[in-house]
């Protein structure tokens, strides 16, 4: 994917996270550009998911921005964080959809609470974002009623009810079979060139990155850095970190040494 | 966050001519416009019914999937009602949008069924009760061949378990059994020393406080107190296990959950339930006595009234009455966080029912006591 034209959607500059004194994320950099679908890649505890919960705000890191559109989200607060929040969604690992309410209403939730549409018009556009991830037969259903895939699908649908430019997702193929796993890779990739929808993917899984992620950062277990940075395909073939080819050639430590 | 002030709106309408109905849309139909634009366009719609409906979208700078959503309802529409729809001029990036949101992934479901009559509902609601009277009676029998097998095998019982239950459920509802039971007999004597004072018979405040606290309202207030402290414990705890496939593990492993969970719980209610309604009864009588002081009775003359109003009997039937509370309350605690269902409102649904449903045995419970004391001449 070429950059050279494109303004970054998303700017994190020298990030470093902790908790407890402890560093869990150490002077991180990087950008994400329009319409991409970036992943960040690395073992068990390298601090994904931590990194994660700060791009969306959930965690204030101790230093450095996040720049979504421009806007801090780090320091934002009040209306200008709530509209900063309407330009993002997130599918959480397990889905997180709202357990006493059907897929329809858990699409329509942040509808209800950010615009003001008619009631119709709400149905529909809920209806829609099912329909858009092969759900619109179960729009009645409750979380508690569907699959492992189809409750990832809903958060996707629940998550694009406000039309965000970005869409994070962490674990998307965490613990489903790999029929199920390939269809929402082809969902993303769908969503991402027909909507240009800006994709940021937390996975260690690998046939996942390979099919949907146009760049990569890596983060490492020890350093809490970036060892390695680019398209997935790149960083297989031509990494001199023996971390990052022991990690993409799935050998275990001894196999390194 | 909903816009203060409505949009501006994007859509021109023009009116009714022999090539149809015309909207133009002006700007962006994003989820901020489309709102206004979708009670325009349906209004007139609705008003025009006109054969041929045609979007002029040349202007259109923007379109999300709100603006989408509208674009394909008026689509939707005309052919609903066999008339055309025809979009002009769209620029082919929004072209692939609304041919992606087009798709259909199968027929519309209807929603779930309107809620059912008040007959049906009486119906289902019996038929419910049957079956939960039928698990009820289930449960009582295997919580029975579990004690049972408990007291041929001691060692199978999780006493640790049982002694921390018994300190949960027992020592650490001292002190609110204590108040209450204190403030119970306090306010009883106060209320009825001054009717009965009319009549001369402020003695015989004493009888109604001894006999009332130890056969009757200390075990009740006990039974309670034990149902909304630990009978809603047990449910929660259960439920959670079960929701988080605990209760699953033991039973592959080949652990019977009633033996493992809730003989221990039963248990130890079983103990504790006498001896805190022992305490709620002194306490009474203790908040009675201060009554008895305050209107000039000495302390002798209240204990010899009490003395002789209270037989052995009555305390007797008030401990058995309490430990027989104690099974009911944790037994259907147990019960109800064992008939978890999954889901996030699950546990909260069980032990509000766990609650419910102690409260209502222990009335009933208290009324078969009454009847069994009468026809014993208890």
């Amino acid at each position: 994917m070429e950059h050279s034209n494109h303004r970054p959607i998303i700017q994190v500059s020298h990030v470093t996270a902790a908790y407890d004194g402890t560093v869990l994320l150490d002077d991180l950099s990087f950008d994400v550009y329009p319409a991409e679908v970036f992943g960040i890649l690395g073992s068990s505890g390298s601090g994904k998911s931590t990194l994660l919960k700060h791009m969306i705000g959930l965690h204030r890191p101790v230093r450095g921005s996040i720049l979504i559109e421009g806007e801090d989200i780090t320091t934002a607060e009040g209306r200008e964080r709530r509209e900063l929040l309407t330009k993002i969604g997130v599918m959480y690992q397990q889905g997180a959809l709202f357990g006493s309410m059907n897929l329809l209403e858990n699409v329509r939730l942040p509808l209800e609470e950010y615009r003001d549409l008619p009631d119709d018009a709400m149905d529909t556009i809920a209806f829609m974002k099912l329909q858009l991830v092969g759900l619109g037969s179960a729009a009645y259903k409750l979380p508690d009623e569907i699959s492992g895939g189809m409750r990832k699908r809903a958060a996707i649908a629940r998550a694009m009810a406000l039309d965000p430019r970005i869409l994070f997702l962490d674990e998307p193929s965490a613990g489903l079979d790999p029929i199920t796993s390939a269809e929402l890779d082809q969902l993303i990739i769908s969503l991402a060139r027909n909507l240009k929808i800006t994709f940021v993917v937390v996975t260690h899984e690998l046939p996942s990155i390979d099919a949907i992620a146009d760049r990569v950062i890596m983060l490492c277990e020890h350093t809490k850095k970036i060892i390695a940075e680019g398209p997935p395909n790149a960083l297989r073939d031509h990494s001199e970190n023996p971390f990052v080819r022991q990690f993409f050639n799935r050998q275990a430590d001894a196999a390194v040494s | 966050m909903k816009s203060a002030e409505p949009a501006q709106s994007v859509l021109q309408v023009y009116p009714p001519s022999e090539d149809g109905l015309v909207f133009s849309i002006v700007g962006p139909l994003d989820s901020n416009t489309t709102g206004q634009a979708w009670r325009t366009a349906l209004r007139v719609l609705q008003q025009a019914n006109p054969r041929r409906v045609i979007v002029d979208a040349a202007r259109l700078t923007y379109c999300d999937g709100a603006g989408a959503a509208l674009l394909l309802e008026l689509r939707r529409r005309q052919s609903r009602r066999r008339g055309t729809y025809e979009i002009r001029s769209l620029d082919p990036a929004y072209q692939a949008m609304l041919d992606l949101y087009g798709r259909s992934d199968g027929p519309t479901p209807e929603p779930a069924a309107p809620a059912a009559s008040p007959v049906e509902q009486i119906g289902r609601a019996t038929v419910m009760l049957g079956n939960d009277i039928v698990v009820l009676i289930a449960f009582v029998g295997e919580l029975c061949a579990a004690l049972g097998r408990a007291v041929r095998r001691p060692r199978l019982v999780r006493w640790r378990d049982a002694f921390v239950t018994a300190e949960l459920a027992g020592v650490n509802a001292l002190p609110i059994i204590v108040l209450l039971g204190f403030l119970l007999g306090l306010i009883m004597a106060f209320q009825s020393a001054i009717p009965m004072r009319q009549f001369g018979a402020d003695l015989y405040v004493a009888n109604l406080i001894g006999l009332s606290m130890l056969r009757e309202l200390g075990p009740l207030l006990t039974a309670i107190i034990l149902a909304g402290r630990s009978g809603s414990a047990f449910a929660a705890e259960l439920g959670t296990m079960k929701v988080s496939e605990e209760l699953d593990a033991l039973t592959t492993m080949g652990l019977e959950p009633v033996g493992f969970l809730v003989v221990p719980r039963v248990i130890a209610a079983v103990t504790m339930t006498p001896f805190l309604a022992v305490f709620a009864g002194v306490c009474g009588l203790i908040g009675g006595a201060v009554v008895m002081l305050s209107l000039g009775f000495p302390l002798v003359t209240y204990l010899i009234q009490v003395k002789s109003a209270v037989t052995v009997g009555d305390m007797i039937g008030g401990l058995g009455k309490s430990f027989v509370f104690g099974i009911v309350v944790a037994a259907i605690g147990c019960l109800r966080g064992l008939q978890t269902k999954s889901g996030a409102s699950a546990v909260g649904e069980s032990t509000t029912r766990a609650v419910v449903s102690g409260l209502v045995l222990i009335t009933i419970v208290d009324g078969v006591f009454a009847v069994i004391f009468y026809a014993l001449r208890i």
